[in-house]
């Protein structure tokens, strides 16, 4: 590819982007009052979407091998305790982390 | 605002991007070893990271430079890997409201861990929602435009095994929805999500599966509307 053809190639992945992120806002402006539909799903979608990343994050693991599930299982789990114990948001990530590279370094 | 109003601001920001400053920091400087093992120079990488802005899509964009020139498939890819910030968009329509020109720069840092901080904070009284929602949108940029700048230039000289710190960003994700499920009345919505995206990534593979399942997550919310607003004054 050309210095042009690779600027236009990043310019289109610039546009796809800007596309996904601005849409809602130009259909839904500030001028008109937004659809009570459109609403709703604005109050009901955040948890939906944590759930998403969520599962998204951790799209790789398979249940195929012993380490290949083992270690997220279980620094999942610890931060699920830490966080119910001291609702200590950096505390339960760090923790859950630092765990889990002991566990893929070190143990699996 | 004054002077010292930005202060206290960034000041109420900064702790809460601490775990994507970590995050974003080693991501970056793999993305910026990624590119430079593909044979592209600093420049790409930074100004890749600062354009474009989207952690995943910037690795695909990087292995599309060295295929066949496409321009419309660049385009569509990037539609359907960065679908689920239409979401985004719709549960921000509000929250953007009424805060001036700042929007414009909110929505186009908009990516997932920006959005998870955004969407969960209800910032006190003195602290103004629009610039503390600024300041973490920009200080996220900032982490990941240098973790890719060291990373494109330094990346041979890191010298700590770092595997399994990437952990940071899924142990993000987790501790979101955990402080989600602990507050809410209802876990419906989490249900609906975890529920749909474990069944779509079931049928459809890693690659493929969350635009399958935003489009479940689409259906069922719509199919529970009756009964949610029957029992939740939806302001």
């Amino acid at each position: 590819m050309t210095l042009t053809q690779q600027i236009i190639i990043i310019g289109c992945v610039v546009l796809g982007t800007l596309t996904t992120r601005f849409l809602p806002f130009i259909i839904f402006n500030n001028d008109k009052e937004t659809p009570s539909y459109i609403k709703y799903l604005g109050y009901m979608l955040p948890p939906a979407v944590f759930g998403l990343l969520v599962v998204y994050a951790l799209r790789e693991v398979e249940l195929t091998t012993v380490s290949s599930f083992v270690p997220e299982m279980l620094a999942v789990g610890l931060i699920i305790v830490l966080h119910y114990w001291k609702k200590n948001m950096l505390l339960s990530i760090a923790g859950g982390t630092i765990f889990y590279m002991i566990l893929v370094q070190m143990v699996f | 605002m004054s002077f010292e109003n930005h202060i206290a601001t960034l000041k109420y920001a900064f702790p809460k991007t601490i775990p994507i400053l970590a995050g974003f920091t080693f991501l970056g400087i793999a993305y910026g070893i990624y590119m430079n093992s593909l044979g592209f120079g600093p420049a790409y990488a930074i100004l890749m990271s600062i354009f474009i802005f989207a952690g995943s899509m910037e690795f695909v964009a990087g292995s599309m430079l060295l295929g066949a020139f496409n321009p419309l498939s660049a385009f569509l890819l990037t539609l359907m890997i960065n679908a689920r910030h239409l979401f985004y968009g719709i549960s921000m329509l509000d929250k953007f409201k009424g805060i001036g020109k700042k929007k414009y720069y909110l929505i186009y840092g908009m990516c997932d861990e920006t959005f998870v901080i955004n969407s969960t904070e209800k910032a006190p009284a003195h602290i103004n929602s629009g610039w503390f929602m600024f300041y973490v949108t920009i200080l996220n940029q900032l982490y990941w435009v240098g973790g890719t700048t060291i990373g494109s230039l330094f990346g041979s000289a890191v010298a700590f095994n770092t595997e399994g710190l990437e952990f940071v960003m899924t142990a993000l994700f987790v501790v979101i929805f955990l402080d989600q499920w602990m507050k809410e009345r209802y876990h419906v919505s989490s249900v609906v999500g975890i529920g749909a995206s474990i069944l779509s990534l079931v049928i459809f593979g890693p690659e493929n599966f969350i635009i399958p399942a935003m489009v479940i997550i689409l259906i069922a919310l719509t199919l529970i509307r009756k009964v949610i607003e029957k029992r939740e004054v939806i302001s």
